[in-house]
């Protein structure tokens, strides 16, 4: 079903409606597409006014997630909830934005026109358009090009107006697929304090990207997403609570490599060894046992895990 | 306003925004004054004694050459519809402009609704203000009019109406141009149909009468446009038919009779039939 509960209360105020239900709830969920597994048993909860990352390969399921939340995909099986409503539930689309990957809007329209009509959709009270569209449209720096025709926009300036559609009305929860595919830097970084923005003011992010410098700079909490289901979910820090070590070693023996697979995984690049998750406490140790071998040790380099550290390690042990 | 409205207006802005409603309007004023100044003409011919022919005789050519006009009218209106109709949801889904409005508290239903309405309300005014025109144009020019000048608009409506049901059905599964082409092919077929079940009245084929009659009712666009020709005859060529028994029930481009009420009932439930199942359709696709 991609709509239900035609027939519903009023909206709660925001107010009231944070208090104790999540954003987004989901137990089992998943979707097939024939003999394709799109989603395996996605099972997650995102708080509310969280900026929540949801990360993965190509391919691995995550606009698959984002369209069965918001109802444009029927699910095979499991139960999902957007701030406390069943899925496909029209009022909880009341409190919702949403910036597709697949952006597209009426050419034939100006950007405010475009608006408007998202706003007749939403829908909000009449009076309060003028207001909310001029507001959106400083929001992404689109106030010079109101009354120009979306058809004569670059992707760029189609993926600020999209931005600009979903965040009208100031909703509860806000889904981003991707939402810098289109901008050059000064954009992505606009779109950065846009999002920290709506964290600041209550309104919970879900955040599909693949760009994961950029997650890991507005993010609260990840998941990572591969093949149709989670492999690692978390807050920042306790994904990342690991460190980094790369040295640059002389004399060792693939024998002797091998051996320092103890120490965790390890990244050979013949003079250059990098442990993609080692304790920081553990680093004389390892020092230590390379000396022992006979090895020459030029340069011990630890830092803290990056959040790509941490995704192509997840992605690594997946395959194994 | 309800979405269903707002999506229906949508479309006709949209179609006048791409200059579709101009270009239908420049179109048909020419197609007019044309056929105005070719029917001006008929006035003008002399018989073998060099005189004008008689009011009666310019009645009965003008009715005529009218039903090939409005053939060929009705053909392009529906035509028109199926192509306008065919990408009317395919093409939003297929380019994403779908997405983020479904992400709205919208029905898939309302979108079906809507876009129907919308087009629906386009192909009315046009089929009544370009039929009107071409009336008007022919009774000047001859002083004819056809003797049901409104059941004729309104049956060349519901052909249209026809045409965009299908094309609408088809757009929610299938890309723009098949549903395009299916439905053009759908209409073409229905009126070779038609008129196999004329050929099988005359030969009395009950097999042949069949293929119509069973072409009438899953595709209803020949079914309307055989009561737009009687709506197009004038009373003394009906009677002429009715003469004639079954060999004036046989000619595709003549009617002895309106089409029965029971018939046009049938257009209804075909309608509502056409829009629950375009709505289903939608409503159980994946975006």
């Amino acid at each position: 079903m991609a709509e239900t509960a035609e027939q519903t209360p009023a909206v709660a105020p925001p107010s009231a409606a944070a208090a104790g239900v999540p954003a987004v709830k989901t137990v089992e969920l998943s979707k097939r597409f024939g003999k394709t597994v799109a989603l395996a048993g996605l099972t997650m909860t995102v708080p509310r006014g969280e900026v929540f990352g949801f990360l993965g390969p190509n391919g691995a399921g995550k606009t698959t997630a984002v369209k069965l939340l918001l109802g444009l995909l029927n699910k095979t099986s499991g139960e999902g909830w957007l701030l406390g409503r069943p899925l496909g539930d029209l009022q909880a689309r009341r409190r919702i934005g949403y910036l597709p990957e697949l952006f597209r809007y009426q050419g034939w329209l100006s950007a405010a026109e475009v608006l408007a009509l998202h706003c007749e959709l939403a829908p909000l009270p009449r009076a309060s358009w003028k207001d909310e569209i001029r507001t959106v449209l400083d929001t992404v720096g689109l106030t010079d090009r109101a009354q120009d025709k979306v058809g004569t926009f670059s992707k760029g300036m189609q993926q600020r107006l999209g931005l600009g559609a979903a965040l009208l009305g100031e909703p509860e929860l806000v889904f981003l697929d991707e939402p810098t595919s289109a901008l050059d830097p000064v954009g992505r970084h606009d779109v950065r304090e846009i999002i920290r923005g709506l964290a600041s003011r209550g309104t919970a992010v879900f955040l599909n990207s693949h760009l994961l410098s950029e997650v890991e700079q507005v993010c609260d909490r990840v998941a990572v997403v591969d093949h149709g289901r989670v492999i690692a979910s978390g807050t920042m820090n306790e994904l990342l609570s690991g460190t980094v070590v790369r040295v640059r070693v002389a004399g060792l023996s693939p024998a002797d490599k091998n051996r320092l697979s103890n120490f965790g995984r390890v990244d050979d690049e013949d003079e250059q060894l990098t442990f993609t998750n080692l304790d920081a406490e553990r680093v004389p140790e390892l020092v230590a046992a390379i000396v022992g071998m006979g090895g020459r040790v030029y340069e011990v380099a630890p830092r803290h895990q990056t959040l790509e550290d941490r995704f192509l390690q997840l992605l690594e042990d997946e395959e194994k | 306003m309800p979405p269903v409205l707002v999506i229906a207006r949508l479309t006709v802005q949209e179609s006048s925004r791409r200059r579709l409603l101009l270009a239908l309007l420049i179109l048909t004023l020419a197609v007019v004054g044309f056929s105005a100044w070719g029917f001006n003409k008929i006035t003008t011919v002399t018989n073998s004694a060099g005189q004008t022919l008689p009011p009666q005789q310019v009645a009965l050519i003008t009715s005529q050459l009218l039903i090939v006009v409005v053939f060929m009218f009705s053909g392009v209106l529906a035509l028109s519809a199926a192509v306008v109709a065919g990408p009317l949801i395919s093409s939003e889904v297929e380019s994403g402009l779908l997405l983020s409005m479904l992400a709205r508290p919208v029905r898939r239903s309302e979108v079906v609704v809507g876009k129907w309405l919308g087009l629906a309300v386009l192909v009315a005014v046009y089929a009544a203000g370009a039929g009107a025109l071409e009336l008007a144009s022919v009774d000047w020019a001859t002083g004819y009019l056809p003797p049901h000048p409104v059941e004729l608009l309104t049956y060349v409506a519901a052909e249209g109406l026809v045409l965009l049901s299908l094309g609408l059905l088809l757009s929610t599964r299938l890309s723009g141009i098949t549903a395009g082409v299916i439905a053009l092919v759908g209409w073409l077929i229905a009126w070779i149909a038609g008129v196999v079940g004329n050929i099988g009245t005359g030969l009395q084929n009950p097999a042949l009468e069949n293929v119509g009659v069973v072409s009438h009712l899953l595709l209803p666009s020949d079914g309307l446009w055989r009561g737009a020709i009687y709506a197009l005859e004038p009373d003394s060529l009906i009677a002429t038919l009715r003469a004639a028994g079954t060999f004036g029930r046989a000619n595709p481009f003549a009617a002895s009779e309106p089409p029965p009420l029971q018939y046009l009932g049938w257009v209804a439930v075909w309608f509502a039939v056409m829009l629950a199942l375009s709505v289903w359709s939608f409503r159980t696709r994946e975006i």
